[in-house]
């Protein structure tokens, strides 16, 4: 590549969303034949810097260059006629129609509309770089990774020369993602330039041939990925040496705490979510559960949580001092607290479900406990000291109190919810995907947080989806595969390729 | 391919957040610019002094002692409503209803008139009149409410409709008790006895409406800021999601949220008949029912900057009036005065939240004023 003119060269791109600034004067190149991984913690504005690319923002200053000619990007349209196309995080397909329809779907073209041509320059692309599409397949009957496939083919049929991948692996299995990586790969051999944006160090290991670190906004290293390592790069996105090895203490004293039994969810649409699930959490240790998204994980907490109708099956609660059972199914959310069973639920939506984004942490933190005493008036003051404490013991980043919590970063946010669930020292902790879309450090202060609360006796359950993450803090780990449980390892010696194959085919390698 | 093309000439931008100094100044400078638009309007218009119009509507809400009043009365009367809808809002539930609930409240309370008047004290009578508005408006609230939390219905179109049901009873009442007969009105109910009637307190007729809407202002400030109902109140209305994750029952708290919003606009119907006009009629809420949402909106739910936007739109209709009648104008130049007021107003919130980046500017418009 030495000597080559870049496809692409931004050269002081800056970018400020009010007080923020998202990129400051950020240089970056991206060349023909080189896949480019773009690293950063979140909030580094990877994906701010890539948006302008596409045009859906438009930089405050800088110069864009396309083939050595300066160009100004003002909608996604203008990108695609430079031959930039852009793979977002959230996919934009329309669910009803099939995946030939959304390809061509805003394209402008004469006359009649001949789909057996659409559908053979797809089947072409396809062929020509390793893609199984099939172009009449509607979506609404794709997996995730399918539906990833249809919008890559979707920006190549537009002719595009540069692919952005915003956080392509996020959503996948294993499997799912050597896939990807090998037609990655069979594009940038055709010289296709391809950026794809990552916080995995990993992945940036195996397929990228450079890497870009951004750190608030800046580029803080651009190096060949031969010539570094994980513990370098890490370094660069955090900007001091971290630790990247999760603790994963002995369990003691485990006893049951939480006996489910053939639970079965059916959806409003009487779609089955859940069927026939069987397992017991202990306390003192981590469950995690794994699976492909949308495999049940969240039908199974909001069951036992009591926010989903339940058609058969038990969850029955072992008090910890009594040993009584009691059953959960049938109760709602708070007449399972006056029963005295303390469970704790971190939901995946943190600002939709778990908090309000438009109150502060006080009002917040009050959500649990505004209830307490008779009177008419609800006591804002312990709850106000309990915001400073989780301000002050989780070191959450905040101008004060009084902040609405929409305002914080997502590691933040996180850190308010995990605070007060653990406040009020519950012994079932129930939390979904706690540490998507945080960066590093918030990550292993939340790991932090769930293995206290896993020594202090509580039976913790953690829905994931990074398997590398699973397999290091979980003791145990129940896979699901389409609402079924597929099976449950042992999180010490379990193997990332099984779990993975579990994850995809009911009981894995044995359901073959 | 288009290669070199220009960066577009304005963008809209969301603000982080602004300081309540500046965006209460935005709104002066907002109201400023709407006198300035408005005397060019009627300069070109009607080839008056905009300075002397201006003048005339002034004294028009607050030329003498009496018209001081009849403003407060009438600011009073908007104010109760806005306090009404302000809980419901909080919820997010357009409660769009007000002129219904406010008409059963009336017709309630016309009907202790003309039943009960004579039979038992004054202050007895009011009380009883009091209790029985606010049931029938609570009534009239709670239909809607009932229907959206048992079954989905959409509460904007339902409580409209409840709107037109309590015309047709309005209708119906005023043809029962029509006064004297052949006038297709009620008339002055009570005109010698005055039973019913607010009593002048202090020699001041309107005095017992300020109390009341006034008491109302603080308890529903008090109710929607620090009581636990409040809260719930504000956590249904942000994410009804986090409302059932904490176990709130969301449904009692619409039901019960909207029968309170009733109740108010109720006790406005009360305040509107035996507190002013001593009648009812169809046009008893006379549209404010909307314009409180107005109201409730701008003032973010505020019960005591409500009082400041309702005595702006009274004082604008009352100047409008003057303005019409002292200079023979139609009504319809007055109501573009307000209009136009009202627009500036609405629009400077625009740009309370947002700003705009015009071309070449991007990098120094820091902190610039934007109106």
């Amino acid at each position: 590549m030495e000597g080559s003119v870049p496809a692409i060269r931004m050269r002081d791109i800056t970018k400020t969303f009010g007080p923020t600034v998202a990129n400051d004067r950020v240089k970056l190149d991206i060349y023909r034949g080189e896949i480019l991984a773009l690293l950063g913690e979140n909030g580094s504005g990877k994906t701010t810097l890539m948006n302008m690319l596409s045009g859906i923002y438009f930089p405050d200053a800088g110069q864009i260059f396309v083939e050595d000619k300066e160009v100004s990007i003002r909608s996604p349209k203008d990108a695609y006629d430079l031959g930039i196309g852009m793979i977002h995080q959230h996919f934009k397909l329309v669910d009803v129609l099939t995946a030939a329809e959304n390809i061509i779907l805003g394209m402008t073209g004469k006359g009649r509309l001949d789909m057996k041509a659409v559908d053979d320059k797809i089947r072409e692309i396809c062929s020509l770089y390793g893609f199984d599409v099939d172009p009449k397949q509607k979506i609404y009957d794709m997996s995730v990774s399918q539906k990833q496939t249809v919008e890559i083919v979707k920006v190549l049929y537009r002719g595009a020369e540069i692919l952005i991948l915003d956080e392509p692996t996020a959503v996948l299995t294993p499997q799912e993602t050597d896939k990807l990586f090998s037609v990655l790969r069979n594009m940038r051999n055709d010289g296709k330039a391809i950026v794809i944006i990552t916080h995995k160090l990993h992945e940036v290991e195996e397929i990228s041939d450079r890497v870009v670190v951004l750190r608030r906004g800046q580029n803080v290293g651009d190096v060949p990925t031969k010539e570094t390592n994980a513990a370098e790069m890490t370094n660069m996105m955090v900007g001091r040496s971290v630790s990247l090895n999760i603790n994963r203490p002995e369990p003691k004293n485990q006893k049951p705490r939480l006996v489910v039994e053939n639970l079965t969810v059916k959806d409003i649409d009487g779609v089955t979510k859940l069927s026939d699930v069987s397992f017991t959490a202990n306390s003192g240790e981590i469950l995690g559960i794994a699976g492909i998204s949308g495999c049940g994980q969240r039908e199974l907490l909001e069951a036992i949580a009591g926010l989903q109708c339940v058609e058969s099956g038990s969850v029955a609660y072992i008090n910890p001092e009594t040993e009584a059972k009691i059953e959960l199914i049938g109760k709602d959310p708070c007449a399972i607290s006056s029963m005295g069973v303390a469970l704790s639920f971190v939901p995946e939506d943190r600002l939709g479900m778990g908090l309000v984004g438009n109150m502060d942490l006080t009002d917040n933190m009050m959500l649990r406990s505004y209830r307490c005493g008779n009177s008419p008036f609800a006591d804002r003051k312990s709850p106000n000291s309990l915001a400073k404490r989780v301000v002050c013991e989780l070191e959450v980043n905040t101008p004060g109190v009084s902040t609405p919590v929409r305002k914080l970063s997502g590691g933040n946010v996180q850190k308010v919810l995990v605070g007060r669930e653990i406040s009020s020292a519950p012994s079932v902790l129930m939390t979904a995907y706690a540490v998507r879309g945080l960066d590093i450090n918030s990550s292993y202060t939340i790991y932090d947080l769930i293995n206290r609360q896993k020594e202090q006796g509580v039976a913790v359950i953690f829905v994931g989806e990074d398997l590398d993450v699973l397999l290091e803090l979980c003791d145990r780990i129940l896979v699901l595969c389409g609402g079924k449980v597929s099976g449950i390892v042992d999180g010490r010696s379990a193997d990332k390729r099984d779990v993975g194959m579990m994850m995809t085919k009911l009981g894995g390698e044995a359901g073959k | 391919m288009n290669h070199k093309v220009k960066e577009p000439f304005v963008r809209i931008t969301k603000r982080d957040s602004m300081p309540v100094w500046r965006g209460w100044l935005t709104r002066l400078i907002g109201l400023v610019l709407a006198l300035i638009v408005c005397a060019i309007v009627i300069f070109a218009m009607v080839k008056l002094n905009p300075l002397k119009v201006y003048g005339a509507m002034w004294q028009g809400a607050f030329g003498s002692t009496k018209r001081i009043w009849v403003t407060t009365r009438d600011t009073m009367m908007l104010l109760c409503i806005g306090i009404g809808l302000a809980s419901a809002f909080k919820m997010r539930f357009w409660n769009i209803g007000a002129e219904g609930q406010i008409l059963v409240g009336g017709i309630a309370t016309a009907a202790c008139m003309i039943y009960l008047g004579g039979t038992m004290p004054t202050w007895l009578l009011l009380v009883v009149m009091f209790a029985v508005s606010a049931v029938a408006g609570a009534v009239w609230g709670v239909i809607p409410a009932f229907f959206k939390a048992r079954f989905g219905t959409n509460e904007t179109l339902f409580t409209l409709m409840m709107n037109y049901v309590a015309i047709q009873l309005t209708s119906y009442f005023v043809a029962k008790w029509e006064n004297p007969f052949g006038s297709n009105t009620v008339g002055v109910i009570n005109q010698t006895t005055k039973a019913g009637w607010f009593p002048a307190i202090l020699n001041q007729q309107y005095l017992l409406n300020v109390i009341i809407v006034m008491a109302l202002t603080v308890i529903v400030f008090v109710y929607l800021r620090s009581s636990k109902q409040g809260y719930e109140i504000s956590v249904v209305g942000e994410s009804e999601r986090t409302a059932r994750y904490i176990g709130i029952n969301v449904r009692r708290v619409i039901i019960r949220t909207m029968m309170i919003s009733g109740a108010i606009c109720g006790i406005a119907g009360f305040i509107a008949v035996s507190g002013a006009s001593h009648t009812i009629s169809t046009s008893t809420a006379g549209g404010r029912g909307f314009t409180a949402i107005i109201v409730a909106w701008l003032a973010k739910f505020n019960t005591f900057v409500m009082i400041l936007i309702a005595a702006l739109l009274v004082f604008l209709e009352k100047g409008a009036m003057q303005i019409a009648s002292q200079y023979n104008l139609n009504d319809y130049a007055s109501q573009m005065i307000t209009g136009i007021i009202l627009f500036f107003i609405l629009g400077s919130e625009f740009f309370i939240n947002y700003r705009l980046v015009f071309r070449g500017n991007a990098l120094r418009e820091k902190g610039g004023e934007t109106v």
